[in-house]
């Protein structure tokens, strides 16, 4: 029963940054009905960023925690920029193109962000700055970090007040009136080129800081980072139903669970024929089941008819 | 078939025809690297085209397709080579990997064509992952797959004695083996190109048509959409199976590394960047994607060592990333793809008129 519960919260932290990612998927989705496929990557430089500037910084001998500090503002601003740069060059000036050139504009996007990073930060693995004290705790036989604390506390905050943000401020009330129907929103005065730029930045933001609880829970970061992280939160945003923010975050953390808890089982339940290397199709499996049944997520709204 | 009677298009075919029997003469002269790359960009158009019959006709969004590939050059190495003991000859075994691909199509097809838009795409390419996670573990218990290091020493495609792997003599001219590739490739897909042409204005090619513009309205004349977007998930999948066969022949060796998702993504972008739907578009595609990575590669050292006297950035992400900007801007300039049908075109620019 202990294994159980050390999944249980290996999940919830994994669960908790695809979480933070997925959001970044689905709000962009619900409003342009897009599929960024770039933002894996964005994550990936929000990780990088905070290893170059802490790290120097540590290295110069500046206490950890203002390190900390200015890595995170650096990262989410360099992050913020980014998304928005993505928004301007590759996808504005394609709003009214058939439904599958921006597709192939953020896979270009993906493939330059990643080449660059390549470039700036080198092929090999880079490890992560400790900006927090390695602390661990121990509750019922179950062991557990105080990064591992820190992460699902700080994602379950943004992911409040993103939703604070979403429903109760005027600029979400514009965001949730594109995300309806952008033509109308725009006559009743919605500028929607910055309600779009909006969602682009915030989702980075967030992503920026996916990529900093990433890098702090594994230690080491590398320019192919974002690609299956991606590739996962964006599985978990369509479980949860894309376009729907409370979907996304459903899904990730539904998802991190699920993958926590196959990885640790799987080998009993087939008698040792599967082993935890076995881990990355559970998402799949998953999805696929879900999506048979429910074939538009969990909490998603039917979609329309665009193939 | 009026058109190809006329002489002046009867004169370009044959243009293009003694153009392609000469190319890999004039690519060996550069290096049997080069006719390797030309070999590449067929089996790559190959791909494109099955992709096509997917994306572009019936307008279903697969990121999946290269399972469909992974299976049928699995299917030829296993039933081709030492691993086994099994040595079939090819054309036994590319017609099972077609099968064999087409049943997965179906496999995947039957439980997930009620989806839309996204959500098929993105489960096609889970389907996709798991196809290579399971290929990249298969070696336990049971050795199947061989794991990641792959299967080796595959048969090479031979007719009788005449083995297609290395240098033989025909009429005095000698023909190394990537050079007899690329002639049994280039009669496969103009196989391939002839089966295209005819499918699209077929009866089956309207009807994707309708599906793709609207399914409900297809539903509505009496379509049966369920069964034909099945048919073309099975026929896609079944060219991806044959091109996998050849594949894997003409390398010898395949591991789960050249079945990643970023390879389905490629032939993606060869369809949509081509003109999706449009069979000469396509190719188009196919061919410009497969040759600009290879060029690049050549082309990016050697430049930036004229320019700058030495290698200020590693030319293998320099390529990759020159690769990636050409994309954004050709979709940015060209949203419906460099060679969109005259149809499409049309619409475009109608859409665009209404949206102002």
């Amino acid at each position: 029963m202990d294994i159980f519960f050390q999944q249980i919260i290996n999940g919830l932290v994994q669960g908790s940054i695809y979480a933070l990612v997925a959001l970044g998927y689905t709000m962009v989705y619900g409003i342009m009905g897009l599929i960024n496929f770039a933002h894996g990557e964005v994550v990936m430089i929000g990780t990088l960023v905070t290893i170059t500037v802490a790290g120097s910084l540590i290295k110069a001998g500046m206490p950890v925690i203002l390190a900390g500090m200015a890595g995170l503002t650096a990262s989410v601003l360099v992050c913020m920029a980014l998304g928005w740069g993505l928004e301007r060059i590759a996808y504005r000036p394609l709003r009214n193109a058939p439904r599958l050139t921006p597709l192939i504009t953020a896979i270009g996007m993906s493939i330059v962000l990643q080449n660059v990073a390549m470039i700036i930060w080198g092929r090999n693995y880079l490890t992560f700055p400790p900006l927090l004290p390695k602390v661990a705790f121990e509750f019922g036989g179950v062991n557990f970090t105080l990064v591992q604390v820190i992460i699902v506390v700080v994602s379950a905050l943004t992911m409040g007040g993103l939703l604070f943000l979403v429903y109760r401020t005027k600029l979400g009330m514009a965001m949730r009136a594109t995300a309806q129907n952008p033509a109308v929103a725009s006559l009743m005065g919605v500028n929607i080129n910055r309600v779009i730029a909006a969602a682009f930045i915030i989702g980075s933001a967030l992503g920026a800081l996916a990529g900093i609880m990433v890098g702090s829970y594994y230690e080491i970061a590398h320019y192919q980072m974002g690609f299956m992280l991606g590739l996962k939160a964006f599985t978990a945003a369509v479980l949860g139903g894309i376009g729907n923010l409370a979907g996304a975050m459903l899904g990730g953390v539904l998802l991190g669970l699920i993958e926590a808890l196959g990885a640790g089982y799987i080998g009993d339940l087939t008698g040792g024929f599967l082993g935890s290397h076995y881990q990355d199709i559970f998402a799949f499996i998953v999805l696929i089941v879900v999506l048979m049944f429910k074939p538009s997520g969990l909490f998603g709204e039917k979609t329309g008819d665009r193939a | 078939m009026n058109k190809w009677l006329n002489p002046r298009s009867a004169f370009g075919i044959t243009l293009i025809a003694v153009a392609l029997l000469a190319l890999p003469f004039v690519a060996a002269m550069g290096g049997q690297a080069w006719v390797r790359i030309l070999n590449f960009a067929i089996l790559y158009v190959f791909l494109a085209l099955g992709l096509n019959i997917v994306v572009g006709f019936a307008g279903l969004l697969d990121l999946g397709y290269i399972a469909f590939y992974a299976v049928g050059a699995y299917t030829y190495a296993l039933l081709a080579s030492p691993h086994f003991g099994l040595h079939w000859p090819f054309w036994v075994i590319l017609p099972i990997g077609a099968v064999v691909a087409c049943f997965f199509g179906v496999i995947l097809g039957s439980p997930t064509l009620k989806l839309r838009g996204d959500y098929l795409a993105i489960v096609t390419l889970g389907f996709g992952e798991i196809v290579r996670i399971f290929m990249n573990n298969l070696n336990a218990p049971i050795n199947i797959t061989n794991g990641a290091q792959g299967i080796t020493l595959i048969d090479p495609v031979a007719i009788g004695d005449f083995k297609f792997s290395n240098t033989s003599q025909i009429l005095g001219i000698s023909l190394s083996g990537p050079q007899k590739y690329y002639y049994l490739l280039l009669a496969l897909v103009i196989l391939v190109i002839i089966i295209n042409l005819r499918l699209q204005n077929s009866r089956v090619g309207r009807a994707w048509q309708a599906i793709r513009e609207d399914e409900i309205a297809a539903k509505a004349v009496g379509i049966d959409t369920r069964n034909l977007k099945l048919l073309a998930f099975a026929m896609g999948a079944s060219f991806g199976g044959v091109a996998g066969g050849v594949f894997s022949a003409m390398q010898g060796f395949v591991s789960p590394e050249s079945f990643s998702l970023i390879e389905s993504i490629m032939i993606l972008a060869m369809v949509v960047l081509g003109g999706m739907g449009h069979i000469p578009g396509v190719i188009l595609g196919a061919v410009l994607l497969s040759i600009l990575p290879e060029a690049l590669r050549y082309g990016v050292g050697p430049i930036q060592m004229a320019i700058f006297g030495k290698m200020l950035v590693d030319p293998e992400s320099l390529r990759m990333l020159i690769f990636g900007l050409a994309l954004v801007l050709v979709m940015r300039f060209k949203p419906a793809g460099l060679w969109p049908s005259p149809e499409r075109k049309r619409e475009l620019q109608d859409a665009g008129a209404r949206n102002g």
